[in-house]
């Protein structure tokens, strides 16, 4: 119990700090991920490079317009997940496959194949199992997480 | 919880509605509540359910998946806020301990609750047998039981004492379905198992002596360690181990823990202390309406007796749970009793039983089939008439389970033969087509859905496998009629004239065969430009891009790493490495032929030690090295290919190995030399990628020593040159190589090859082996034979040509990416940290590395802390 009360401070005495910088842009493997540590966490880090019809589309789009993780420019598309399979306890998310399926972008754990939204980190197969999601956004070619 | 204690319970504002109380909230209650809300009586009731444990209704049936990576979620049935949202009050951990029928309430600890109807859904509890315990031990891990949550919890924790022992030890009492479940469950933990038993054999109720006697075989090559014919007299204090268990017979056997699994017991004792009617045997008597003696209170699931039977099995509950809900909204389906046949996989051995497995019946007549070189039976019971089949066992293969089963439960008239449905068929076990079950043939018991029903929902536009199990539920309990749900909806799809959906997935409304044509014909170097002009959807996924990955590769053989393709490939292919359970990779440097000089062997040796990997000789005769993080390839590989090594493509779909033996320059039966051809075969087709792994071996002569007839691609030599065999598989299926051309010359065999090789890469389903492959071939072989060897389709100088270019082509993946600073960027495991993953520990087991198990890394946790 105490121990879990610990680290919700250390999150918080953090969070009151700046944004912290993960990587660069060039760091990023397109249509793909990476896996950035930060503090005990490791986050798996995806990039969907820009497309201008994509921009447009989020743009005139109100909810997605609304959400700090996607740059409405063409920058590219970011998204964060926990990089740990809950289903196998491995550290892999971050080397899934990642695509759509019906409409929303998932990554696909490499162990047993199980799909991940990206927005929300939410299991589609089981929906007793979800991804901690962290908000990431472009500061310039930087890539930072907001806390 | 703050209900006075015997202060009668009102519910608020429901006053006027009927009060119906649940007791359980087991697999049957759960599934009862399911059924009453989808039958609307929430909305007539206000309904309270009490559970005893602490977790919410989960899937006992798959209580073993706890050790194995489950956790109680992962386990739990339905949504977590389903009585939430239905307005039903879930009280878990308060306990009914008394009714009151004349008052109608019932009692727990907080209070009591009036009911107008109540079900009792009390399941059943282990019978532990009254054994005498050393007085001293208050550990009560000699008087363990395998049932619930908390008692698997019990299980991990005498486990976790006894860490500091070298040898461990666990015995099972009991080895019926559920004992040996617990076996399984004790060997996960890393203990060594052994299994009690009173009977003779194993299993007993479900099967018979030569099924039981395979059984104990199977489970003994398992190192499951079986003790039949074994009363325990007492439990006493051990020597070596904490207990020793004496038996009748004077024979004694120590152990560290012991888990009772002899048997269920009905739980009875409310319905006893209230009044009810029991059996002589317990259980809560009712009739085919699941009434109890008393009209307002009804019984289901394992608590309950019907017609002087408990059913211990969770697909009976779920008929009475149904049967049940339906009275209370006055459409009763009376129960009718069930079909107790069984199929499992017990430490991974199938084991079947079906009806009348002790061909109990008036004359019956048995065919029995015992496999004593691989501890198979099978054994099929037919009526005295020879016309219908009464009951089954099955012990080692239940893919005969299926079609046995519509026999028995639809009296379908038998074939002349009968023993044909259990003989070992060439092509895998005979299947029952769709069209010979009647429309009342059951295909799922777990949820009652007939084959009327499926015909129902396709007449009413169902054309998606996925929506079917939806709407029937079929399929969704335990999972095992999966493949013949699929066999009966295609078929009444395709009688009905709906094209069957054989499309790759959701974005390419293709096969594989098709997109392949499109590749080919328009000149397609990369996904995008396919999904452009011929795909749907924005990204593509799992599915789509490996396979579409897979075909470029055949096509144009480019470096898999380049960046258009990195995101196409799974991970093995991306990283050139086979992931394994914790995330780490194997290599594997090819080694052709399985040839390799002492100077390469101490070059592998020198690597391994290097990175500390786990070392294992494949049986394609190479070596497996284990345990590289992410970051440590590209230095592995610098290593290896600087010894003279190149990548093995283990990870690909693609060519594996070349398997062989010494040949003539040895061996003195040889007759050619098979090591110089399969290095000649492994390096000409070494990089090819294909629908799905290529297996080849070379034997020297025909004593075969090479197995070159269980490879995609095997050749034997002869006297005047080799013969080929093609198609054939070892793993989960086997099938023989079929002779496909004999006294070939060394150039005529490679030709054949790559006519043939090109034909499967271009005509083969998505992960379709060349046996399957060539199974499904219209035409068979004489059709492979004309196209290939006689050129009917006028392709092979295409095929030819294109094999050409694809070994024109190879590179070795590792030596090109090495060479690129850009590819070599994504092999890092952090972007921003130099750290390895601090969660992949090894241990060292046999003095190598090897990953540490759960229970391992929990004491090692519980170590740190403390
Ligand atoms: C390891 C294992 C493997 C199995 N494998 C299979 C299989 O492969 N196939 C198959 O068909 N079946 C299998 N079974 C059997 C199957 O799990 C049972 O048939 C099924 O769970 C019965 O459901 P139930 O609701 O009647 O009882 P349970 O699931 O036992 O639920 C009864 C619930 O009622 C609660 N309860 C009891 N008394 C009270 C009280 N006084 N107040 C409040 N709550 C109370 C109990 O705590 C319990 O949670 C297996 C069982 C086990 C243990
Ligand atoms: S297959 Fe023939 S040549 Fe090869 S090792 Fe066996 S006996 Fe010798
Ligand atoms: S048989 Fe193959 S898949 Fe199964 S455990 Fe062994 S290596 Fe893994
Ligand atoms: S038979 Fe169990 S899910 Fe269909």
């Amino acid at each position: 119990m105490s121990e879990l009360i610990l680290e919700t401070e250390a999150a918080r005495s953090a969070s009151s700090s700046h944004p912290v910088r993960l990587c660069s842009r060039a760091d990023l493997v397109a249509g793909s991920g990476i896996v950035a540590w930060h503090d005990g966490h490791q986050i798996a880090l995806f990039f969907l490079p820009g497309r201008p019809e994509a921009a447009d589309r989020l743009s005139h789009s109100p909810e997605a317009a609304g959400e700090p993780i996607k740059p409405p420019e063409a920058a590219g598309e970011l998204y964060a997940l926990d990089n740990r399979d809950p289903f196998s306890g491995a550290n892999v998310i971050g080397r899934g496959i990642i695509g759509d399926l019906k409409g929303e972008l998932v990554v696909a754990s490499p162990i047993y194949k199980h799909h991940f939204r990206l927005t929300d980190g939410q299991c589609l197969e089981d929906p007793s199992q979800r991804l901690r999601t962290w908000v990431v956004r472009w500061n310039g070619d930087d890539v930072e997480l907001l806390l | 919880m703050t209900h006075a204690p015997a202060t009668t319970h009102t519910p608020v504002a429901t006053t006027d509605k009927p009060r119906l109380l649940v007791i359980g909230n087991g697999m049957v209650g759960h599934y009862c509540l399911e059924q009453l809300v989808e039958r609307g009586a929430h909305h007539r009731y206000t309904i309270t359910v009490f559970g005893e444990e602490r977790h919410r209704a989960y899937d006992r049936v798959h209580l073993s998946d706890y050790f194995s990576g489950s956790d109680a979620d992962a386990l739990a049935l339905g949504e977590a806020d389903f009585c939430a949202r239905h307005g039903i009050d879930l009280r878990l951990g308060e306990a009914v301990t008394a009714i009151d029928r004349s008052a109608r309430n019932v009692v727990t600890e907080c209070g009591r609750y009036a009911f107008d109807q109540l079900i009792l859904a009390t399941g059943s509890y282990p019978f532990v047998p009254p054994i005498p315990t050393p007085e001293t031990d208050d550990s009560g891990h000699a008087r363990l039981v395998y049932r619930t949550l908390d008692d698997l919890d019990r299980i991990r924790e005498a486990a976790l004492s006894l860490e500091d022992r070298e040898i461990r030890r666990g015995v099972v009492v009991g080895g019926g379905l559920l004992g040996l479940e617990a076996a399984n469950a004790l060997t996960s933990l890393g203990l060594e198992a052994h299994v009690v038993e009173f009977a003779p054999r194993l299993m007993p109720v479900q099967l018979d002596a030569e099924g039981g006697d395979a059984l104990k075989r199977q489970i003994e090559a398992l190192g499951v360690q079986v003790h039949l014919a074994r009363a325990t007299s007492d439990i006493g204090t051990g020597d070596t181990h904490r207990y020793r268990m004496n038996f009748a017979d004077g024979e004694w056997l120590e152990t560290d823990m012991i888990v009772f699994s002899a048997g269920i017991r009905p739980q009875d004792r409310l319905a006893r202390e209230c009044g009810l009617e029991i059996g002589e045997r317990g259980g809560i008597v009712i009739d085919d309406t699941c009434h109890t003696s008393d009209p307002g209170i009804f019984a289901i699931g394992e608590c309950a007796l019907w017609n002087g039977q408990v059913f211990g099995l969770v697909a009976p509950g779920y008929t009475m749970a149904r049967t049940a809900a339906g009275c209370l909204l006055d459409s009763c389906e009376p129960f009718g009793g069930a079909d107790m046949s069984t199929k499992l996989k017990l430490l991974g051995v199938d084991v079947g039983s079906i009806g009348d497995a002790h061909a109990a019946t008036e004359g019956a007549v048995s065919y029995r089939f015992i496999d004593e070189a691989g501890h198979g039976y099978r054994r099929l019971v037919v009526s005295a008439d020879g016309k219908r089949a009464l009951g089954a066992v099955l012990v080692g293969d239940n893919s005969y389970y299926d079609t046995l089963l519509q026999y028995v439960q639809n009296g379908i008239a038998l074939p002349a033969d009968p023993a044909s449905l259990i003989l070992p068929q060439g092509e895998g076990a005979p299947l029952l087509g769709a069209d010979a079950l009647p429309e009342s043939a059951t295909i799922c018991s777990c949820h009652n859905v007939s084959k009327g029903a499926v015909c129902q929902a396709v007449d009413a536009g169902c054309t998606d496998l996925g929506a079917l199990k939806g709407e029937t539920k079929a399929s969704t309990g335990c999972g095992g009629c999966t493949a013949l749900l699929k066999q009966v909806f295609e078929h009444e799809l395709e009688s009905r004239g709906v094209e069957v959906d054989r499309s790759l997935c959701e974005h390419f409304a293709y096969t594989r065969q098709e997109l392949y044509g499109l590749i080919r014909v328009e000149g397609i170097q990369s996904f995008e430009a396919l999904h452009a002009r011929h795909g749907k959807g924005r990204l593509g996924c799992d599915i789509c891009k490996p396979a579409i990955a897979s075909i470029l590769a055949s096509c144009w053989n480019a470096p898999i790493t380049n960046p258009s393709l990195v995101p196409l490939q799974d991970t093995n292919d991306t990283f050139m490495a086979n992931m394994q359970k914790n995330g780490t990779y194997s290599v594997v440097p090819r080694i052709p032929g399985g040839e390799i000089t002492p100077d390469k062997l101490i070059a592998i040796g020198e690597v391994a030690k290097k990175y500390d990997l786990y070392t294992k000789i494949t049986g394609g005769q190479r070596i497996d090295l284990f345990g590289a993080q992410l970051h440590e390839l590209p230095d592995i590989w610098s290593e290896l290919i600087a010894a003279g090594f190149e990548t093995g493509h283990a990870y690909g779909k693609s060519t594996r190995t070349v398997k062989s033996c010494v040949g003539n320059t040895w061996c003195r039966y040889g007759v050619q030399d098979s090591v110089a051809m399969a290095l000649t075969i492994e390096n000409r087709y070494k990089g090819l990628r294909s629908p799905h792994k290529l297996k080849f071996a070379v034997s020297g002569c025909t004593r075969e020593c090479a197995e070159a007839q269980s490879k995609d691609v095997g050749v034997i030599a002869t006297e005047n040159g080799w013969n080929l065999y093609v198609c054939g598989n070892g793993g989960m299926r086997p099938r023989h190589g079929e002779l496909f051309a004999t006294d070939l010359d060394d150039t005529e065999l490679l030709r054949i090859i790559d006519r043939l090789l090109m034909f499967y890469i271009r005509t083969a389903d998505r992960l379709q082996r060349t046996s399957v492959w060539r199974e499904n071939l219209e035409g068979g072989l004489d059709y492979l034979k004309a196209v290939i060897l006689e050129d009917s389709l006028r392709l092979s100088g295409e095929l030819e040509a294109q094999m050409q270019h694809v070994v024109d082509q190879y590179e070795c993946e590792w030596a090109n990416a090495l060479k690129d600073p850009d590819k070599l960027k994504r092999f890092r495991t952090f972007v921003n940290d130099k750290r390895s993953d601090p969660d992949i520990i090894a241990v060292s087991e046999r003095d190598q590395p090897r990953p540490a198990r759960p229970e391992e890394i929990a004491a090692l946790a519980v170590e740190v802390t403390s």
